[in-house]
């Protein structure tokens, strides 16, 4: 192992009264302390960016996944674009954002909007195009109209894949965020950072694993409430 | 806030083509640093792969090999995508320290699941018939799973590996939040390197990214039996599996 | 009933239909003309590629029409809102289409939704509709994807019966199904349709279903050109050309005989059989008479009633005279 050089990170903090107590773990008194004014918080912070982020982003990228299942040639310009902001490391991508919007949590909202763009789309699209031919040719040979196909047929059938691309956006957008923190001190990645910063264990790990607890129970909620809008997949064909 | 904001991040430079002007000049004249953090950023991910894959494949391809264990199988990668790395990092650092160790576990945690995920379904969706086939012919049961299923399962198995490897070297990065090496050491400290000390380093954490995934598709396509490039792509797992873009973007 | 209503059915006319794509010499459809008398089952037969599905779908204009017409009870097809054609008319296809995200019930209750009938309505015709094609009333809260092929293909009829459209459109709806069931479809289909009597089209390229479905059966060459329109009996025992000779293949003399039972066809005294003379139930059809007889090596059978009581008896001499002559109903 390579000896490592101090990390050099913003001073976010001041000091607390556990490191006194040879910086254990879990120093309750600090978590009973500062819960309210640190911990609570920032999960509700967290929250709130990633509500933020995956409702922005899926508005824009439902709307275009829409568009481009009608005008099939703009699927790849879409697609290309989110793909390119994709790319980006996420870190590179909220620095050249703080010169235009500042430190403020617009900057990374909007690079969080970014990443979520990707995998929405891709998946909103697939669903669009995922309902068979034949269902697609009855319910035009019955009289639907073309809205009422996207509305009764086309959307519903697409709600497996639309969901999954949620869950995913969800969780990834629950991890960006605590890294997010390094730019706007705001989410669980804030007492994270700043623990980091004074070596102060209890806050960080206490941060860290609310952090992981946020992203699976949101993953676990996620994925009921994916099989609760698809009664059909669950149940397969006995005869 | 405003206190804070000391020694922050200096908001001198503007959003413009200098930047990444800059940035290209930075690559330029830090190919020394570049080269040595870079490296150990490649390290880092080497071992936390081949860690992972030491792991999850053994694992993957017996679980798959059996036909058990699907539902922790398949669900297990979501638990690898959904922890964030920065999070496991945090939560280790009391056991481990700073150093490697605590960011490889992360690694390891971010790969692991979703390799084990692709070599179990691998394994587990090869065509019943080719097994069953098999099996009356007259093979043994490891023969079967060493000659039969693992040359099929392949292809799929190479994907997971290239996937997470793309995810781990794009997420090493965040060893730099605890001084633990790699490009990370730039991008997570502006105050030295400036705007474009970090766009440059993330620029080349991307290339990085793309040279995993170039490697490892070569790597797949000199491992894929012949006969198999005949035959339609592997089935996917529920969700698609994620792309190169995805992780880099960690 | 809700289906039984005899003024729901439309007398279609083709006039002089045409479909022809850009960039092909050949049109699909080539001035189709033909009269479908309201309530009967036109069967549109022919080779793959013979326009007869083209043809077929230009009634609710999934395919548009180049030149031509085709009217419903006199009005142009062409003249009518394009949904309200649609939800006019019963559109069954080979591979089914039911929405896999609805119950049965609800894709039953489809169209009805749509025009606006009241829930309880729907809910009490999709019951009705499920009994009547052989299905459960507990099925209306199943899925499709709980299906077997069969009951997805009712499910299919039923749904396209919902709205009472006075005309329907079957593309090789029995297509996929095993031959077991299609047989049983095909004659439950029929007996549904002596009760409904609606406009049938329905297309197959198996000479042999169209027979049997067909109260007229149209045989379109390659290219949409009409060859014969007529009933089975009359293109068995006249075909028009070679081509609809060779379509309904060397045999057409037999499948003649599976048209007719033994009911239906004047008997000679039953007193001048053999006594060693087969019985057989007089609705046999003179196919499997004959049948009978060349197997026994016996010249006559007995055609009995339901009591077993001989009403007469058919000679193989009076099945070759038969076959002769147009055998009328």
């Amino acid at each position: 192992m390579i000896a490592a050089t101090p990390p050099v990170i913003p001073n976010y903090g001041t000091a607390h009264g556990c490191i006194a107590n040879d910086n254990a773990l879990f120093c309750t008194t600090w978590i009973r302390q500062h819960w309210h004014d640190t911990l609570a918080p920032a999960i509700v912070q967290h929250l709130w960016l990633t509500a933020i982020a995956v409702g922005i982003g899926f508005a824009i990228a439902f709307l275009a996944a829409l568009v481009a299942h009608r005008y099939g040639f703009l699927a790849a310009p879409f697609g290309v674009f989110s793909a390119f902001l994709y790319t980006i490391p996420s870190i590179a991508l909220f620095q050249l954002l703080v010169p235009v919007t500042g430190i403020t949590v617009t900057t990374i909202e909007i690079g969080l909007v970014g990443y979520t763009l990707l995998i929405l789309f891709r998946n909103t699209l697939a669903g669009l195009r995922s309902a068979p031919p034949e269902v697609l040719e009855a319910a035009r040979g019955m009289g639907l109209t073309r809205m009422q196909i996207l509305r009764r047929v086309e959307l519903p059938l697409a709600l497996p894949a639309i969901s999954a691309g949620i869950r995913i956006a969800v969780v990834t957008t629950i991890s960006l965020a605590t890294v997010a923190a390094y730019i706007t001190p705001y989410g669980l990645g804030k007492p994270i950072f700043d623990g980091l910063q004074i070596n102060y264990r209890t806050e960080y790990v206490v941060a860290g694993l609310l952090a992981i607890s946020l992203a699976l129970l949101a993953d676990a909620v996620l994925v009921v409430a994916q099989r609760r809008l698809t009664p059909w997949a669950r149940r397969r064909a006995t005869g | 806030m405003g206190a804070e904001e000391g020694d922050r991040l200096v908001l001198a430079q503007g959003f413009n083509l200098h930047t990444f002007a800059d940035a290209f000049r930075f690559l330029w004249h830090e190919h020394s640093l570049l080269t040595t953090k870079g490296l150990e950023q490649i390290e880092l991910s080497a071992i936390a792969i081949g860690i992972a894959a030491l792991i999850a494949l053994p694992l993957g391809v017996w679980l798959g090999h059996l036909h058990r264990g699907s539902f922790f199988a398949i669900n297990v990668s979501n638990l690898g995508r959904a922890l964030p790395s920065l999070a496991v990092i945090s939560v280790g650092l009391p056991v481990f320290g700073i150093g490697h160790t605590v960011v490889i576990l992360a690694l390891v945690v971010l790969a692991a699941p979703l390799m084990l995920t692709n070599s179990y379904v691998a394994v587990d969706g090869i065509d019943a018939d080719v097994v069953e086939a098999a099996r009356g012919m007259g093979l043994a049961p490891w023969q079967v799973l060493v000659g039969v299923e693992v040359p099929l399962a392949l292809p799929l198995i190479f994907a997971g590996i290239r996937t997470a490897a793309v995810y781990v070297v794009a997420t090493a990065t965040l060893a730099g939040v605890v001084g633990g090496g790699s490009l990370g050491d730039i991008i997570f400290n502006q105050p030295t390197y400036f705007l474009s000390g970090v766009v440059g380093a993330a620029i080349l954490v991307s290339l990085l990214a793309f040279a995993a995934d170039f490697t490892f598709a070569g790597l797949q396509r000199l491992l894929t039996p012949r006969g198999l490039r005949y035959v339609e792509s592997a089935d996917k797992p529920e969700e698609e599996p994620p792309s190169v873009l995805e992780a880099a973007a960690a | 009933m809700a289906l039984s209503a005899t003024d729901s059915a439309a007398e279609i006319v083709f006039d002089r239909a045409t479909k022809r794509y850009p960039g092909r010499p050949q049109p699909a459809v080539n001035e189709l003309s033909l009269t479908i008398p309201a309530g009967e089952i036109c069967v549109l037969v022919g080779p793959s590629g013979g326009g007869k599905t083209t043809a077929m779908k230009m009634v609710n204009r999934l395919i548009s029409i180049t030149e031509g017409d085709i009217t419903i009870d006199g009005t142009s097809v062409r003249s009518l809102d394009l949904t309200d054609l649609r939800r006019g008319i019963g559109y069954v296809i080979q591979q089914v289409g039911l929405f896999p995200h609805l119950t049965v019930g609800d894709n039953i209750g489809t169209v009805p939704r749509l025009l606006g009938w009241p829930k309880k309505r729907i809910r009490a015709s999709a019951a009705e509709l499920l009994e009547l094609v052989g299905l459960e009333a507990s099925d209306a809260s199943r899925y499709p994807g709980q299906l077997s092929g069969g009951q997805r293909q009712r499910v299919g009829l039923a749904r396209a019966l919902a709205a009472n459209p006075p005309l329907m459109l079957m593309d090789e709806p029995f297509g996929a199904i095993d031959p077991i069931t299609r047989e049983r479809l095909q004659d439950e289909f029929l007996r549904l349709h002596r009760e409904f009597r609606k406009t049938v089209i329905f297309v197959t390229h198996d000479i042999d279903e169209a027979i049997k479905m067909g109260d007229r059966i149209a045989i379109l060459h390659q290219g949409g050109i009409l060859a014969q329109y007529d009933t089975p009996d009359e293109i068995l025992a006249h075909p028009a050309d070679e081509f609809v000779e060779r379509f309904v293949g060397a045999d057409r003399g037999l499948k003649r005989l599976s048209l007719r039972r033994l009911r239906d066809v004047e008997l000679e005294p039953a007193g001048d059989a053999g006594s060693d003379a087969p019985r057989m139930p007089a609705s046999t059809t003179l196919h499997d008479a004959l049948s009978r007889m060349l197997t026994e090596g016996a010249h006559e059978v007995v055609a009995v009633d339901k009591d077993d009581e001989p009403m007469g008896m058919l000679s193989l001499r009076r099945i070759s005279d038969l076959l002769q002559e147009r055998i009328t109903a």
